[in-house]
């Protein structure tokens, strides 16, 4: 792995050396390193591209990375990967894309992640977006994140695209069983004239079932920005979502907060808010010595922390 | 030293300040006077949040009037607003260690953060880690601005109604919270208070009325021409100036 290969995987997985634990790292379409454990296998898909991660019941606090990293200017692809999480798991997953694109040609990943959460098990997932380099190549990605909850089970994920990428179109979707949670927390900066969609749907359909999705944003330059964020509640269930954006320069965002219940116990809450930096925290920070741009920047930084 | 000299403002054609000429070299100086006699806006002037319409403003013999708040910051003003900010995101440490992180290590950054925590009556544990945001009352915010202001140590720091909106707080704490920044900086301290027992504690009050200041002096000279009302349980003082009462001209 060269330099710039190995600085990607630093960004999106915060790896410096091969992880503890299972892990398959795709390097410019191909898989670079894997390690299976004794209860996390990891096989390559024979119909199409991508893998399946198996989890064993009863796996507890494991970890899985799967990093994908392109470096590969004009390199386009589509990967699926399914994970099985079996009863009563307690694991951490780690996925992520990071495009550095020197070069003239478009470079593309799309994804599909798909997750079966078996019974009582606790899922953390941490996916972050990265781009960097100087080409004219555009930076892009789809990724989608499909997800079923069985009875009790739990799913935190944490996703973020800090710039760098030109052009995304985010989905999640979350079916929810009785008595089970997930909590989204995503952050997106978009600046130039880049652009990012995303949509964020949960269905509840077991009763006692909980989400919370909250999704803070900031647009700066011209680039452009839009969030579907939408609960259906089908059971006895409460579900709360929250898009907070700051817009500036001449940035567009568009938040769309959307709620169906189909069920008198359901309690269902949104809020959005899209307002540019106050002036009155910019002088606050500048009273502690901060200039104007160490103030924004830190106020950015703080937001989307 | 400070110096304020011929310091007019004018907002929506009214005279807020008009001439005001002061000298500070005194340690401890308190600002009272009635609502809207321009007591906020002066030391929003001294921090360089407000621009004068007028006059020249002198840190230490250099001329800082046209200099930006980052600027005075960085030449050692602190100020404490009346009306916290809040901040989505940031927490109370990332603020306290910008305040008082300035040549300190990780860990010294964050011990000094905790002691001026505890110092304005809040268990550094229960808030160090907290959000700036709506999920802190107001007398919570209050108690940490004032901690910021403090914990930057500065040679001239500013508060704008320290006590407005401390609640539950013993009055005493925030009084000792004053105390040892004199104790511990060799600078300066303006208020802006209109309550006696800070007024009690200063070197020299200066009182202004309709933007003019009508006495700057020695607390106990100024004491004596100021009528005290506390009203309890309110923090709110009413100030009668004897010459006005005299002139017939009533309270404020």
């Amino acid at each position: 792995m060269d330099e710039i290969q190995k600085n990607l995987l630093k960004e999106v997985a915060a790896l410096d050396t091969l992880p503890v634990g299972a892990y398959n790292i795709r390097s410019n379409g191909q898989s670079a390193a894997r390690n299976t454990t004794a209860s996390i296998d990891i096989v390559t898909k024979e119909d199409k591209p991508g893998i399946d991660i198996i989890i064993k019941p009863g796996t507890k606090n494991q970890s899985v990375h799967i990093p994908v990293i392109i470096s590969q200017s004009g390199l386009k692809e589509m990967v699926y990967n399914d994970f099985f999480i079996g009863e009563d798991c307690d694991v951490t997953i780690v996925a992520g894309c990071g495009i550095s694109n020197c070069g003239g040609e478009d470079s593309r990943h799309d994804g599909v992640h798909s997750f079966y959460v078996g019974k009582g098990s606790k899922v953390r997932y941490i996916e972050k977006h990265y781009g960097e380099g100087t080409g004219r190549g555009k930076r892009l990605m789809n990724p989608t994140t499909v997800i079923e909850l069985s009875e009790g089970a739990s799913m935190e994920l944490e996703t973020s695209q800090i710039g760098g990428i030109d052009d995304t179109l985010r989905v999640t979707k979350a079916k929810l069983a009785g008595n089970s949670s997930i909590i989204i927390h995503d952050k997106i900066l978009t600046e130039g004239d880049q652009q990012a969609k995303a949509e964020i749907a949960v269905e509840m359909d077991g009763n006692g079932s909980t989400c919370d999705l909250i999704s803070r944003g900031v647009a700066k330059e011209k680039s452009f920005q839009e969030v579907v964020i939408g609960i259906d509640g089908n059971a006895a269930c409460s579900g709360h979502a929250e898009c907070d954006s700051i817009i500036m320069d001449e940035g567009v965002i568009v938040a769309t907060p959307r709620l169906k219940a189909t069920n008198v116990d359901a309690s269902l809450i949104h809020e959005a808010a899209i307002g540019k930096i106050a002036g009155e925290q910019l002088m606050k920070l500048m009273t502690m010595g901060l200039s104007e741009k160490e103030a924004e920047e830190m106020i950015i930084r703080g937001f989307l922390q | 030293m400070l110096k304020l000299e011929n310091i007019s403002f004018a907002a929506d054609g009214k005279e807020i300040l008009q001439n005001v000429s002061l000298t500070v070299d005194d340690r401890f100086v308190a600002i009272t006077g009635p609502n809207g006699s321009g007591k906020s806006t002066l030391l929003k002037i001294i921090m360089g949040i407000l621009q004068p319409t007028s006059g020249r403003i002198w840190l230490d013999g250099e001329d800082i009037t046209e200099l930006s708040i980052t600027e005075r910051a960085n030449r050692g003003i602190s100020f404490a607003f009346q009306q916290p900010v809040r901040f989505k995101g940031l927490k109370v440490r990332d603020l306290l260690e910008l305040a008082g992180g300035k040549g300190k290590d990780g860990g010294a950054r964050f011990a000094h953060a905790c002691e001026v925590l505890s110092e304005v009556g809040l268990c550094a544990k229960d808030y160090i880690n907290r959000e700036l945001d709506d999920t802190l009352s107001g007398g919570e915010m209050k108690r940490i601005e004032i901690a910021m202001a403090a914990a930057r140590g500065t040679k001239m720091t500013l508060f704008d109604e320290p006590e407005a909106g401390i609640d539950l707080w013993s009055f005493q704490s925030l009084i000792q919270v004053f105390e040892k920044l004199y104790q511990e900086t060799s600078g300066t301290i303006m208020i802006i208070s209109h309550q006696e027992r800070i007024l009690n504690i200063a070197d020299k009050i200066i009182y202004l009325k309709d933007g003019v200041v009508l006495e700057y002096d020695e607390r106990d000279r100024v004491m004596e021409h100021l009528e005290l009302d506390i009203h309890p349980g309110t923090c709110a003082v009413l100030q009668k100036y004897q010459e006005n009462c005299a002139l017939g001209n009533g309270v404020r």
